[in-house]
């Protein structure tokens, strides 16, 4: 042990000292300063982005559940920003794809069912904190991709709705085997309220990247638009 | 420095004619907090302060661990003790201060473990037999037992304890974070929607901690509150 004999004025010295070493502690209040806060939180959802993506690996499946463990049709909550309709025209429906892809074009749903569909229980989970298990099938984003000669070098997936929302993806989930172009819910048709005729099912996203009423999709290096709840200040990745 | 002893002398020269007197110890000094565990503690404070208060603001945009269909709410927190305004801007603290929160847990058990000092704090074995005369002591009027090092058996306990929900914090919270690429680890918690309870339980009972803590604190006094800051802790029982 190390003793010392020391008088009581360089006693005070010594815990000044050691008290000043604190003082990174005090560029917390950073945080606290209105003008600084905003930048710092901006910077700390990015840094958080950016490791979240570092997290995510594209052969890990998300949870599947049993039969038993999906909840009844009338229990899967139907979440919109706007409304739950937006009056799609069936008949009339096409997907407007554009961008980095050989084969741009409106494509109509029967082309879409036309490829593989994969069905899978999975868990929807909202920003909100609730989650509820469900069963959907679709078409696997990646084989459409695949179908419509899209460069999946390229860095992103934007998606615009009837209902004016929209979204981007990274290619990396866009690729991933659970990411379907959902057109059914507990094997029927997906009904109007939660998105019909197409939307966007993605077990490895929190809900609001999950658009509905999909009308448009783009494959781009470039984000001109991000995402509706992006924009209020939400998570870009959000990757589960 | 850790394990230091001062002795605060009083200043020579007066004390006797031509001979040399031995200096009179008038105080002791302990250095029982290194300066890491000072850093940790009062950047873990902060960071605490805020994953709580915007826990709480998130928790408000759905205050129910049931399904969504029926909602029944299980209590409605007020908004003024919540941090962030609306769920975006909790969320916007509560995923940057987490990254914070883990970097001080991270050295802060980086630090104790290569440094050896943990031993001061950790509870072992050893020390189960004299956590029950402190509780007589704390709470039934018991005689004090004797103070023989920095921390007593109750207190290592109470320290261990808080760091272990510290981590738990941080696995609960990577479950609800993350629950498809840590699904083995919510797994183990009884999924998702467990993790999101076991979450909020893990706060309470840190929450509970702290409270604690504070009491003690204020229980015993200047010096001790000091050696949080200092490192140095005037005047101690042992």
């Amino acid at each position: 042990m190390n003793r010392r004999q020391i008088d009581d004025k360089k006693f005070r010295q010594i815990g000044r000292r050691e008290l000043l070493k604190l003082t990174p502690v005090l560029a917390l209040g950073a945080f606290a300063i209105p003008s600084l806060q905003e930048r710092l939180l901006k910077k700390g959802l990015g840094f958080n982005d950016w490791a979240a993506a570092r997290l995510f690996r594209p052969g890990h499946l998300a949870p599947t559940f049993d039969n038993a463990d999906v909840a009844p049709f009338e229990k899967f909550p139907i979440n919109g920003y706007d409304v739950d309709d937006p009056g799609v025209d069936f008949d009339k429906w096409t997907l407007t794809v554009t961008g980095a892809v050989q084969k741009p074009g409106d494509y109509k749903l029967a082309q879409i069912q036309s490829l593989p569909r994969y069905r899978q229980n999975t868990r929807h989970i909202c920003v909100e904190g609730w989650d509820v298990i469900g069963r959907f099938g679709g078409a696997r984003l990646a084989d459409f991709l695949n179908a419509i000669g899209a460069d999946t070098s390229a860095r992103y997936i934007t998606v615009n709705c009837a209902d004016d929302y929209y979204e981007s993806l990274d290619m990396a989930t866009a690729l991933h085997p659970q990411t379907l172009l959902c057109y059914e819910m507990y094997e029927q048709p997906l009904t109007r309220a939660h998105g019909a005729p197409l939307r966007l099912q993605i077990p490895t996203k929190i809900g609001y990247k999950q658009a509905k009423y999909l009308t448009d999709l783009k494959v781009t290096n470039v984000l001109d638009k991000v995402g509706y709840w992006e924009d209020q200040g939400y998570s870009w990745f959000y990757g589960l | 420095m850790n394990g230091s002893v001062i002795e605060i002398i009083q200043p020579q020269g007066k004390a006797a004619e031509g001979e040399e007197a031995p200096p009179t110890v008038v105080a002791r000094a302990v250095y029982e907090h290194p300066f890491i565990v000072r850093l940790c503690h009062w950047i873990n404070s902060v960071a605490l302060f805020v994953m709580v208060g915007s826990g709480l603001q998130i928790f408000r945009a759905f205050p129910s661990f049931g399904a969504k269909i029926p909602q029944k709410d299980l209590l409605h927190w007020p908004k003024a003790f919540a941090i962030g305004g609306w769920l975006g801007g909790a969320l916007q603290w509560h995923l940057t201060f987490m990254w914070i929160y883990m970097a001080t847990g991270v050295l802060y058990l980086g630090y104790q473990i290569f440094s050896g000092n943990y031993r001061q704090v950790l509870f072992t074995p050893r020390d189960i037999p004299g956590v029950w005369p402190m509780v007589k002591h704390y709470f039934f009027g018991g005689p004090k037992p004797p103070v023989r090092e920095a921390y007593n058996p109750l207190q290592k306990h109470a320290y261990t304890t808080a760091i272990g929900l510290g981590v738990l914090s941080v696995l609960t919270g990577l479950v609800v974070w993350k629950p498809a690429q840590f699904s083995w680890l919510g797994w183990m918690m009884g999924g998702f929607h467990w993790a999101r309870i076991w979450h909020f339980a893990v706060m309470w009972a840190i929450l509970g901690f702290v409270l604690g803590h504070l009491v003690m604190v204020i229980l015993h006094g200047w010096n001790n509150f000091m050696s949080m800051l200092t490192g140095w802790k005037k005047d101690p029982e042992y």
